[in-house]
Formats: structure tokens, sequence, C-alpha cells
């Protein structure tokens, strides 16, 4: 016995090629400023005829087979870019629900004997179900790769390395300071104090959000590693909130010098380096 | 056998180390450092690691011994020029060489001494040590 829809999706492509635009087209969530509609029907077409093309009788009952690898690639590269420029999960999903009502609607003109409608329906329902599950998935994946990938060009972005003065470097921590990224820190203070032969290091950590023991433990590392450089460090930036979970949770800063803010640190620093700033004497007029 | 030179330079000890270390060598090192701070009784000693990429937890305690040892023997020790990757692992070792002088290099190691010294024996010059300064 042929398949009926499968015939009637290799006769009736071009109807459910309009059918399927037009509901695009209608739709609220339609987004022309992401995608051209030229564009948006080209990619249409390219997942129609490949799912035209690759149902047959025998595996449009079981929707897992390896016929819709195809497929199901061409899912996951549109749904990956589209998580990419930025869909909503809903507009994503609507892309491919909207391939099934268009399939649907011509089914249910082309086939006029009640039962057979339903089952071939059925039928359908379940392999677009399927796909529509498929582009969820990868859409979630793109988006995780969009996050992962901004992850890493934070920790990139957010250790660098300024030169105050002669002989003195900041370094403003901003974020969470996990090992990873103490790792970083450190190396690229170390190796900064090298390059330029500071003998003073302030870490400004006021953009840290919360200190515990983990982050104590990694700032007492770096202070410690600085000092085996031959280099002072000085930890400026101690906001209230980070002093009192400092003393709740019992942690000894005391071999360590803090101050508040970084104006105080620089002083300290200037201190230390015998380095007086005064201000200019004014000319008698 | 090999063996690390330690140079005299007025009344500070200068040791550059421009091998990698192995245990054998540093325990030499150790014992002629300390008989070198007795015969020319030094006052300072300055250890130039700069050129080490190695120092693993023996050699860091060696270090640490080192200084522990001048201090009794009134010198005091000053490690220069550690790479940052050397510092990172002592670190990581939980090392931290307490008691040791750091400098970046031995030009400021030099100065550090210099100023240790000064600090000890008083605004006088080097004379020998013994009750500092007496006042009447």
């Amino acid at each position: 016995m042929k398949n009926e829809a499968v015939k009637i999706f290799q006769k009736k492509k071009s109807t459910i090629l309009e059918n399927w635009m037009n509901n695009q087209l209608q739709d609220d969530g339609l987004r022309e400023d992401l995608m051209s509609n030229e564009d948006l029907r080209l990619q249409s077409e390219e997942l129609l005829s490949s799912l035209v093309d690759s149902l047959t009788d025998a595996n449009i009952e079981s929707s897992g087979s390896g016929d819709f690898d195809t497929i199901r690639d061409i899912l996951a590269s549109i749904s990956i870019s589209r998580a990419k420029q930025g869909y909503s999960p809903r507009e994503t999903g609507l892309f491919v629900i909207g391939l099934k009502d268009a399939l649907l609607k011509t089914l249910g003109t082309e086939i006029k004997d009640p039962e057979t409608l339903y089952k071939q329906s059925m039928m359908v329902n379940k392999v677009m179900d399927n796909f529509a599950m498929h582009t969820f998935e990868t859409f979630i994946k793109g988006r995780e790769e969009v996050i992962l990938r901004q992850t890493d060009e934070i920790a990139d972005i957010s250790t660098p390395v300024i030169r105050v003065w002669d002989g003195i470097l900041a370094l403003p921590i901003i974020g969470t300071l996990d090992s990873s990224r103490t790792q970083i820190v450190m190396e690229n203070l170390l190796q900064e104090i090298v390059d330029s032969g500071s003998s003073i290091a302030i870490l400004d950590i006021s953009g840290v959000p919360a200190v515990d023991s983990l982050v104590a433990q990694h700032l007492i590392k770096t202070v410690a590693a600085t000092r085996l450089m031959g280099a002072e460090c000085i930890i400026s930036g101690i906001r209230p909130e980070i002093a009192q979970t400092v003393v709740h949770l019992g942690i000894d800063l005391s071999q360590i010098i803090t101050k508040a803010s970084l104006a105080s640190a620089l002083k300290t620093a200037f201190n230390i380096m015998q380095l007086e700033v005064n201000k200019k004497q004014k000319l008698k007029a | 056998m090999e063996k690390i030179p330690i140079l005299k330079m007025g009344s500070f000890l200068l040791v550059t180390i421009q091998v990698d270390l192995y245990d054998q060598l540093a325990e030499n090192l150790e014992s002629d450092l300390i008989n070198m701070v007795k015969k020319t009784g030094a006052k300072g000693v300055l250890i130039d690691v700069s050129s080490v990429s190695i120092i693993d937890s023996f050699m860091g305690r060696i270090l640490g011994n080192i200084a522990t040892m001048s201090r009794i023997m009134d010198a005091s020790t000053v490690v220069v020029g550690m790479q940052p990757a050397v510092a990172i692992t002592l670190v990581e070792l939980g090392l931290p060489l307490k008691g040791v002088y750091t400098a970046l290099n031995v030009e400021k190691g030099m100065d550090l001494l210099r100023s240790k010294i000064l600090q000890e024996e008083g605004p006088q010059d080097d004379d020998d040590d013994g009750d500092e300064d007496h006042t009447e």
C-alpha cells in the first residue's frame, strides 16, 4: 500500500511551501530585523524539499530512522544559527510547528475519508513533533555555546594589569575569583612585574562580589607568589561586607597589607617607595 | 664534580645558580655557603635564581634552610630574580619561603641587603658586631 501522505506531499510541495510561508509571515513573531523574507523562504524551501525527499512509505512510521539524518542536520544548523542571531525559543519553535500546520492543512484538503485522514495526520504529527523536539534541543545547545564563549571572553578581558606609576602596578579584579581565574591573574601579574621591574602591586578587589574562604585562599596565594618575586602586594577595595564575611569566616589576612580604597593603597605604595606627592607652589602674582 | 661558585663582594656573598639543581648539589651548596659565611664574616647572602626553571619542594627547603642558618650566623639572605612560574609553583607547593627576603633583581637585592645592614648596625659604618649603639 502506497502511503497517502507521502504521495500528497510530493505532489503538493509548492502549495505546502506557500501555506507555510504564509503562516510564518502572518505571525507576530516574524523577525524581519534578523532575517530577510527571501532568506527565510530559501531556508524553508531547503528544509521542505529535504523533508519530502527523505519521507518514504517505510520510514514515515519510525521517526527515529536514519533516513532523516540530513533533515536533522539542516534543522540543527538552522536552530544553532538562530540561537546565535538572538531568536527567541518561541520563534524558533514556531518555524517547525508552522510546517506541521501547513502539512496537516494540505492533508485535510486532499484526503476525504475521515479514517485515513486521522491515521495519516497522526503519523505526520509524530514525525514533525520529533523534529520540533530536535530543533529545540539544538537551539538550547546553540545558546549554551554562546554562553561558554562569553564566559571565556570575560575571563580574557577582565584581568588587565595597569602601570599606575613607575614601579607600581595595579590589577583591578572584576567578577568572581575562582581557581582558573586566579591562575590567569597570577601569571599576568607576575609576568608584568618581571617585564616592568615593579616593586609594588596593588590588587583591587572592589569588583569582586563576594569573598569566601576559597577566594581568600587564592588572594593569599597571589600575595605570597608576588612576595617570592621580590615585590610587595597590597590588597585594596575591601568593602564593609567583605570585611564582615572575612572576619566571620575566621580568615587571617593580617600578613597582607589591606586598604579600603585604591587611593589609600597608592598612598601606601608611595610611602614604601619613599615618594612624596606635593601640591605645586603657587607663584606670587 | 660540579660546584656552584660563591663570590665575595665586600661584606656580601653572591651565589648565582645557573644550572638546575639536583639534590646533592643543593646540599653541597648549603654547607659550602654556611662555611663561607663563617670564613668571611659576611653580613648578607644574595642568591640569584633567575636562570633556575625548576624549584621543587626539596630545593625550596634548602633555600629556607640557608636563610635560617645565615640568620643564626648573623647574615641576611635575599633570593633574587625568581621566575613567575617558579613563584607560582612554590606557592602551590605551600612553600612561601618565610624568613627569606626576596627582590626582583640583583641590583634591588643589593639595595635591600644594604638597607638591612644599615638598620641593624645603626648609622655607623660596618665595624664588628657586638653591642650596637651604646648610649652614654
